[in-house]
C-alpha cells in the first residue's frame, strides 16, 4: 500500500498556496469536490434474493471439486503413461468411449466455465466504473460462457470416433 | 490529583529532561488540497524539530500552530478513542494520535494524506457522509420485540464475549477506507458497517438479526468482501474485522447466530 510520489509534485511549504493552475477565474471552478457516493434514487433497489450468497458458495464448492478434477485431468493427460506425446485423436476417442470420462470432462467443463465466469463477473463489478460498460462487459462474458459451455457439451455428447 | 503524585510526576519529568530529549529533524510530506485555491492536490513538505517519541498528531499540531495555520485536519480527543484523525501515514491507514514518529521511519519524509475512497473536502478532511450512511443502513441499535422488561436485559458472560471484539469499533473509517472494494464501488457497505452489524447480530439480547442479515445478504453486502485483510491490518483498535465479516457470512449460510 506504499504511496508513490514523483518529485515534481512536491513543492516547498512556502509555495503551497500560489493558486497556480487555478481554472478560468470562474467562481464555480472552486467547487471541484467530487460528489459523495451516497445512496440515491438511482441506487439499485434491494433484490431480496440469495443470488450473491449462492454465487459465493458455488465458488468455494466448485473450487474444491475443480482441484481434484483438473489435477486428475493433468495427471492422466500429461504425466502418466508416456506423457503429453501420447495425446492424439485416438487417445481422446478412447477416453470418451467411457461414460465415466465423459462425465468427468462434462463436469470439469461446466464447473470451470461457471467458476471462471463468476470470477470475471466479480472483477467486472469491482472495476467497471460506468453502468453501461458494466452491462456490456457482462453481456459479452455471458455470451462467451454460454457459447463455450454449449459447444463443449455438444461435442462431448455427439462425439463420433469414426469421423 | 494529590500533591505527592504531582511531585513524582515532576521528578519523572526532570529525569527525562536530564536524559536530554533528542530532537530530530522530521519532514512531513502532506497532501494538501484546497479546492478554492487550486483544483489539484499538492504534496507539501514541512520541516520540524521533534522528539521521535512524540506522535504524528503532535507534529501536525506543530505545523498548524507554528508554521501554516491553513493546514486542516480532524482531531478531537487525541487519545485514540474518538476516531477523528484516521489518515494515511506512509501509505497505511492509522490514527495520527496513536502513531509515534519513531515508528514511521522519521529519517525519511513521512507522507500524510487523507483516507482513500471518500471525497476529500480539504487537506486531510474527507466527506464521511457515505461512510455513516452505510453505518446507519445496518441499523446499529438494539431491536427487540414484546414488552420492555422492568429490569435490565441480562446476559451471560459467554454471550457477551461472543461480540466483544466488534464493540471496540470507534468508527474512524480506517478499515472501510483501506478496502479496495470500497475504493472501486462506494455502494459496498464496507467493513465498518459490517462490524457494527456483527455487534448486534451476535448479541443475545437483540432480535433484529434477521433484518440485518437480510440487508447484508444483498448485492452490496458481505459477499463483496474479497478477504484481502486490509481492514484487519488497518484497524487501530485491533478488531479482527475480516473474521467478523466471515462470521456474518457463515451466519447467512447456516442461519445460525
Amino acid at each position: 500500500m506504499a504511496t508513490e510520489i514523483s518529485d515534481t509534485l512536491v513543492v516547498p511549504s512556502a509555495h503551497a498556496h500560489t493558486g497556480q493552475g487555478l481554472g478560468t477565474g470562474n467562481p464555480a471552478d472552486a467547487f471541484v469536490v467530487e460528489p459523495a457516493r451516497t445512496r440515491t434514487k438511482r441506487t439499485p433497489r434491494r433484490t431480496r434474493t440469495n443470488f450473491e450468497m449462492l454465487a459465493w458458495l458455488f465458488m468455494r464448492l466448485s473450487g474444491v471439486v475443480l482441484v481434484v478434477l483438473i489435477l486428475g485431468h493433468l495427471l492422466i493427460n500429461i504425466v502418466l503413461d508416456g506423457g503429453v506425446s501420447k495425446i492424439s485423436f485416438a487417445f481422446v476417442a478412447g477416453r470418451w468411449a467411457s461414460p465415466f470420462w465423459q462425465g468427468w470432462d462434462l463436469l470439469m467443463l461446466w464447473l470451470a466455465m461457471l467458476h471462471g465466469a463468476n470470477g470475471m463477473r466479480t472483477v467486472i463489478n469491482d472495476y467497471a466504473e460506468k453502468d453501461s460498460t458494466r452491462l456490456w462487459l457482462k453481456l459479452l462474458l455471458g455470451a462467451a460462457t454460454v457459447f463455450t459451455v454449449l459447444l463443449g457439451t455438444l461435442v462431448i455428447f455427439t462425439f463420433d470416433p469414426n469421423i | 490529583m494529590s500533591t505527592p503524585t504531582v511531585e513524582k510526576h515532576s521528578a519523572a519529568l526532570d529525569a527525562a529532561e536530564a536524559d536530554g530529549t533528542q530532537l530530530i529533524t522530521v519532514t512531513l510530506r502532506i497532501r494538501r488540497f484546497n479546492p478554492e485555491e487550486h483544483p489539484d492536490p499538492v504534496w507539501v513538505d514541512y520541516q520540524l524539530q521533534m522528539d521521535p517519541k512524540e506522535r504524528v498528531l503532535d507534529a501536525l499540531n506543530k505545523v498548524k500552530w507554528e508554521q501554516d495555520g491553513t493546514l486542516t485536519y480532524r482531531r478531537s480527543c487525541a487519545h485514540g478513542i474518538c476516531g477523528s484523525d484516521a489518515m494515511r501515514i506512509n501509505g497505511r491507514n492509522r490514527l495520527a494520535c496513536k502513531t509515534l514518529l519513531k515508528d514511521v521511519n522519521p529519517e525519511k519524509p513521512i507522507t500524510i494524506e487523507a483516507i482513500k475512497g471518500l471525497a476529500v473536502l480539504k487537506d486531510l478532511i474527507v466527506d464521511m457522509d457515505p461512510f455513516f450512511q452505510a453505518y446507519k443502513d445496518v441499523m446499529p441499535f438494539l431491536i427487540t420485540k414484546g414488552n420492555e422488561p422492568t429490569r435490565e436485559r441480562l446476559q451471560s458472560q459467554e454471550d457477551r464475549e461472543r461480540f466483544d471484539d466488534t464493540t471496540k469499533c470507534i468508527l474512524c473509517a480506517a478499515c472501510t477506507s483501506s478496502c479496495p472494494v470500497f475504493w472501486n464501488d462506494g455502494q459496498y457497505f464496507g467493513p465498518a458497517a459490517i462490524v457494527n452489524a456483527h455487534r448486534f447480530i451476535f448479541d443475545s439480547r437483540d432480535e433484529g438479526a434477521e433484518q440485518r442479515l437480510e440487508i447484508l445478504n444483498d448485492r452490496d453486502g458481505v459477499w463483496r468482501c474479497r478477504t484481502t485483510f486490509n481492514c484487519s491490518e488497518a484497524c487501530p483498535r485491533g478488531i479482527e474485522v475480516t473474521k467478523a465479516i466471515q462470521e456474518v457470512k457463515r451466519a447467512l449460510v447456516t442461519r445460525r447466530f
